[in-house]
């Protein structure tokens, strides 16, 4: 603040307001800095530092410079095996999530009865612990006796491996993931009710039907919301783990080894702590560009009011 | 015609909603039954031929789920307190006083947001460790305290949203800014507090990853840690697994059902403004 002289009295008590408004302002949001300087921001320093060194925790750090990058990308077949899985992964699971979500959302959004509950059995998969879902997926998915199998002997077809089957372990994981699409579906539901009735008015007496409302009013309207989702979605499902942990353990042959649970067997099994913080910068590198590209294409899809 | 379409509707609400449902079904089907009954053919056995409540007595004495449960309750506990004060605190601060820099924090507040987990894992590990903290407790609440992006969001809309004439009216009566926090904007702003507290129970009792990182001696295990090391001890006794597994599941869905507003408010509030 800049010192001033000859004030008017008025202006004198203003600033003092300032001021305080200033001390308090900071006394306030302390704990969000401390947070960011303490509990974010210096770890993702330490963390590029830590990278470029070799590390076991015990022994004292010893600084390699950027010989794990090279290593990651010129030995490693590991690691480009398990990028190559969660992108498959990540291109499977966040369409097909988005999709059952705006389908759940779309019916949800018209005048049925029974609406909330409806919302509601939609929604109750999203809530349950990730372990318990994931011992749950496991036991539909047993190729022995597995609900799933059980259903196609009924059919009379033929059984198959399910998440032992290294084709079909990652489908399988999106599946379970767009079962539990339901607080997605909820977002688009909050979406479409925001869309002016007006629009669909205006449809209607041009003679169009369900279907040209669907695509000249609903999906325009609600394109910021599914970006939003998209985006939100990428970023989750690129450090998925749990599901490849406790259903597979990344195999069958590596087909579920997903970026995350190799970082963990790096860095908590193996104790390569510079390695592990290498891998985990370079995921930070690619969501960070995954997110911006998405952000890069929205300007071909989705609408914003202001331009027509 | 319409009529058509109606049952057409209804039929699709009907048939997600059954493959919503169907494996909390199996779940709770097969926790009752014998192992005989698991191992069969399906057509007989819908529902278990007699209802083995003995599952459960048998499952959650095979490891100890009740400590667990009593761990999982404390660390909730622990990281509702702290996302509830600290949000709201930093909420109040970035609603309603005005200083310099204060867009700068708010920025960086939001970013925090879309920092992936990840990358902040290792080092908040080495830490950790450093100061001796590893294996307790303090590693998984004490960052409730400081940042939590998503909900100083929530709660800093709820804020801008409520009349300046209360804080001006107090400010005559001589009240000060953490007066005016603490005895109108708390209690005005319950419905996003619920919200915010839903929230943070969830992620609390859901998760999974920092646990296992951070506890290493079995009688400090949460719920979820428990549960996995269960599968791995007993692997393809499903009646026992899907008896823990509904037994972790459960308050989860109770909470849900009492506090389902704060659920699907919060979450239709976030996705709007996102």
């Amino acid at each position: 603040m800049s010192p001033r002289t000859g004030l008017q009295p008025v202006k004198r008590t203003r600033s003092a307001f300032a001021r305080e408004q200033h001390r308090w302002g900071y006394i306030f949001i302390a704990p969000a800095i401390i947070g960011l300087i303490v509990l974010t921001a210096y770890p993702i320093i330490f963390s590029f530092i830590v990278g470029l060194s070799e590390w076991d925790i015990i022994t004292p750090m010893n600084f390699v410079g950027l010989r794990n990058y090279i290593q990651m990308f010129t030995k490693d077949e590991l690691i480009g095996k398990s990028l190559i899985v969660t992108v498959k992964y990540t291109l499977m699971s966040v369409p097909l999530s988005n999709a059952v979500a705006l389908i759940m959302a779309l019916l949800l959004n018209t005048s049925v009865k029974g609406r909330s509950v409806f919302r509601t059995v939609f929604y109750i998969p999203s809530i349950l612990p990730v372990v318990a879902s994931a011992a749950l997926w496991m036991y539909l998915y047993n190729p022995m006796y597995g609900a799933l199998n059980e259903f196609l002997k009924m059919l009379g077809m033929q059984k198959l491996g399910w998440i032992y089957d290294k084709d079909m372990v990652l489908p399988c994981m999106a599946v379970m993931s767009a079962w539990a699409s339901g607080n997605t579906a909820v977002i688009y539901l909050a979406g479409l009710q925001g869309i002016p009735r007006h629009l669909y008015e205006a449809v209607e007496i041009d003679g169009g039907g369900a279907f040209a409302k669907t695509r000249v009013i609903t999906l325009p309207m609600l394109s910021p919301v599914i970006l939003y989702n998209l985006i939100i979605g990428v970023i989750g499902s690129m450090q998925t783990f749990t599901q490849g942990y406790i259903m597979t353990d990344g195999g069958p042959q590596n087909a579920s080894l997903f970026y995350v649970l190799l970082l963990y067997r790096r860095a908590f099994k193996n104790m390569e702590m510079g390695y592990a913080s290498a891998m985990a910068w370079l995921l930070f590198v690619i969501i960070a560009a995954l997110t911006l590209i998405n952000f890069g294409f929205s300007r071909y899809w989705v609408y914003s009011e202001g331009d027509n | 015609m319409r009529r058509m379409k109606r049952t057409m509707l209804y039929l699709s609400l009907i048939i997600i909603s059954l493959l919503c449902l169907f494996p909390f079904y199996w779940m709770i089907r097969s926790s009752f039954m014998s192992s005989e009954e698991i191992f069969g053919v399906l057509s007989k056995h819908w529902l278990p031929e007699k209802w083995r409540f003995e599952n459960y007595v048998d499952a959650l004495s095979a490891q100890p789920f009740g400590s667990y449960f009593l761990n999982t309750i404390l660390l909730v506990a622990l990281n509702l307190t702290g996302s509830l004060l600290a949000s709201s605190w930093n909420a109040f601060g970035f609603a309603r006083l005005n200083f310099r820099g204060e867009n700068f924090w708010f920025t960086l507040v939001m970013i925090s947001m879309m920092i992936p987990g990840t990358v902040l894992l290792i080092p908040q590990f080495i830490m950790w460790r450093n100061i001796g903290l590893y294996n307790t407790y303090w590693p998984l609440f004490v960052p409730s305290f400081f940042l939590n992006g998503f909900y100083i969001f929530l709660l800093r809309q709820f804020f801008k949203g409520i009349p300046l004439s209360y804080d001006e009216a107090a400010r005559i009566d001589g009240a000060g800014y953490p007066q005016i926090y603490a005895r109108i904007f708390l209690p005005m702003s319950k419905p996003v507090l619920m919200t915010v507290g839903v929230f943070s129970f969830m992620s609390t009792w859901n998760d999974f990853f920092t646990p296992l990182i951070y506890l290493s001696s079995k009688e400090k295990y949460t719920l979820s840690l428990g549960l996995q090391s269960f599968l791995g001890q007993y692997v393809s006794q499903w009646h026992y697994l899907m008896a823990a597994s509904t037994v972790v599941a459960l308050p989860m869905i109770v909470v849900f059902f009492i506090a389902q507003r704060s659920f699907i408010e919060g979450i239709t509030f976030s996705g709007l403004k996102g």
